[in-house]
């Protein structure tokens, strides 16, 4: 019941109240009608710049459906020889395998570590969280590209080169310090009387946070799980440094291979590159409103 | 006695947990939870970035280059002297990597918010809009690398039908012309880096208080205005952190030069980290690899600190 109150608003009412803003004030006639932003002001730009999105996409889509040598600007016949030949003679199949069992690793590990550290940060006071804290904040600024060299080292040690194991813990790893952050503000706008409401009622500090917390924050933890999928799907370095066997590589790995290969086959490339977008294109336009709601509510904040 | 003893010892362990409990209950937790909560991800960053970062650091005052074992050992600051002195390729790279990281994050910071304003509006088919708009967030930088290969292959490009319009010429590669390189690697770049900072504006957006605007337009104020005295300076602790961290992110990121131009023709496009990983990939030499990412900790930590400054960050709390 709680969870239903709390999301309502925020989801549904927020773009709305701008047409409050500017819309009813119109009457009063203090400037011409144009007070509210005139339609081709919105519709201009933006048609503008959806051109500029939207070419790219179809150049891709041109390239993968129609058969190779076309000039034609429309994919007319639609042929899939060149879906076909990605994915099994180009071993996408195996690619597309790898990268959701990394992605979904990754989102679940990053989820579960950031939400006990994101908890501690926001309801404990303790000797190490300013120090903490700040070495989040740092960790920032270490690019993961130029650690390169130390982490093949680290995972050659662990003898974990060639498993995915190893590109899921450097994805985690430099997905948890923003992802943390973002938690601890989440919890924070919490208000910790729900949860001691539930310790009264004879709830353990876990059970309260399960039952309590967790559903409010939907949201954020929408807008971070995403985040880390699509981040480890797209994340091209870890995996072609770590990863040498071709039955372990990941899809950007694969395209960068078809990429670079003497003669490009640009069908099977475009195909190749249809297949790696499709699932986070459908992640995202499904998760939009949670995300831009989440990234709100969490923004970060001092 | 000894039963005595017994009984009184008794109670002690049956009050213990029901202590425990009632101590969750009033906040004053076990000491070690918080500890607890954290050591994983702790552990994992110790482990994964604070280990190979002190690596880098040590390496980068040795010389180490598996391929020439003779030479390793202690080289004090050679490398350093190294790159200041004797490499003008690492000069090139830093000036690029400042060019490359200054031009794309302003150019999507201005149509990012733009674009921000506009869909924050209400117009039909808005959901449509925000969602086609937003589209290229998620892809990426590999992917975008092979759209705008595509795109802008001489045979099969989009310069090849600009040509038979009569713009431009047939045959042109953008991509492997030192000329026309840049402007070519931003505008793939952009497309797909606008996004990101429109929808963190959007987010933003949603939170300035809608009577603000209302007492604005009482007071006559025109849209402008509203948006200089209102909007901007409410946006302003947002837009700082979401430009800091997409330079930091932009100076960082090789995914996408590396598979568009591989950092050429001839080097044009060379960007520090993307120096530093050929340095140490194809020539073994880690140890001057290191201190070149010194280096870019070095200068990345430098500017992020001015950066802040600067823009007086959080100011108005303090």
């Amino acid at each position: 019941m709680i969870t239903k109150d709390a999301e309502a608003p925020t989801v549904t009412s927020a773009p709305r109240t701008v047409l409050e803003a500017f819309g009813p004030r119109r009457p009063k006639k203090r400037q011409r009608s144009w007070d509210e932003v005139p339609r081709r002001q919105i519709y201009l730009p933006l048609g503008v710049y959806l051109v500029f999105t939207l070419i790219p996409f179809y150049w891709i889509a041109l390239f993968a459906l129609r058969p190779a040598g076309s000039t034609s600007l429309v994919p007319w016949p639609v042929t899939f020889e060149h879906f076909d030949k990605v994915w099994t003679e180009r071993s996408f199949g195996t690619y597309f395998q790898n990268s959701v069992l990394i992605g979904v690793a990754t989102l679940v590990m990053t989820t579960v570590v950031a939400l006990a550290g994101g908890y501690a940060l926001a309801r404990f006071d303790f000797r190490l969280k300013r120090g903490f804290m700040l070495a989040l904040l740092c960790s920032q600024f270490v690019p993961g590209a130029l650690l390169l060299v130390p982490l093949f080292e680290i995972f050659a040690n662990l003898e974990m080169i060639n498993s995915l194991g190893s590109v899921i813990i450097a994805e985690t790893v430099f997905q948890l310090p923003l992802s943390m952050i973002l938690i601890g503000n989440f919890i924070k706008n919490v208000p910790p009387s729900l949860e001691e409401a539930a310790w009264v009622d004879g709830c353990s500090r876990f059970r309260a946070f399960c039952v309590v917390v967790l559903p409010l924050l939907r949201p954020g933890l929408i807008a971070v799980g995403s985040f880390a999928f699509v981040h480890s799907w797209n994340h091209f370095l870890f995996a072609l440094m770590f990863l040498s066997d071709q039955g372990k590589q990941t899809i950007p790995v694969g395209l960068n291979t078809l990429m670079s290969a003497d003669s490009v086959d640009l069908g099977a490339l475009a195909a190749g590159g249809i297949v790696a977008a499709v699932p986070v294109v459908i992640v995202f336009a499904f998760i939009q409103k949670w995300l831009i709601t989440g990234f709100s509510a969490g923004a970060v904040k001092g | 006695m000894a039963q005595a003893a017994a009984v009184a010892k008794k109670p002690p362990p049956a009050k213990r947990p029901r202590r425990r409990a009632g101590a969750g209950r009033t906040g004053a937790t076990p000491r070690r939870l918080p500890y607890l909560l954290i050591a994983p991800a702790a552990l994992l960053m110790l482990g994964f970035i604070a280990y190979p970062v002190i690596s880098v650091f040590y390496y980068s005052l040795q010389h180490y280059n598996p391929t020439k074992p003779w030479r390793n050992g202690f080289a004090g600051l050679d490398n350093f002297t190294r790159a200041f002195t004797e490499d003008p390729l690492f000069w090139d790279t830093l000036a690029f990597s400042a060019k490359w990281v200054f031009v794309e994050v302003g150019l999507q910071l201005l149509f990012g918010l733009a674009l921000a304003l506009i869909v924050n509006q209400t117009f039909a088919g808005r959901a449509l809009g925000r969602a086609l708009v937003f589209s290229p967030w998620a892809v990426s930088g590999v992917l975008t690398s092979v759209i705008w290969v595509l795109l802008y292959n001489s045979q099969t490009g989009i310069t090849r039908y600009l040509a038979d319009l009569g713009i431009g010429a047939y045959g042109t590669s953008w991509l492997s012309d030192p000329g026309t390189v840049f402007p070519a690697a931003i505008v793939a770049d952009l497309w797909r880096g606008v996004p990101f900072f429109a929808i963190l504006i959007l987010a933003d957006l949603q939170s300035v208080p809608k009577d603000l605007y209302e007492a604005a337009e009482v007071d006559g104020a025109s849209r402008l205005r509203q948006f200089l005295h209102i909007t901007l300076p409410h946006l302003k602790d947002a837009i700082i952190l979401s430009t800091l961290l997409r330079m930091v992110w932009e100076f960082n990121n090789v995914d996408l030069l590396y598979t568009l131009t591989g950092g050429g023709p001839a080097g044009e496009t060379t960007t520090l980290p993307l120096y530093v990983a050929t340095t140490s990939v194809e020539a073994h030499d880690f140890g001057y690899a290191s201190a070149l990412t010194t280096v870019a900790f070095v200068v990345l930590l430098f500017c992020s600190v001015l950066y802040l400054r600067l823009s007086k960050f959080g100011g108005d709390d303090k």
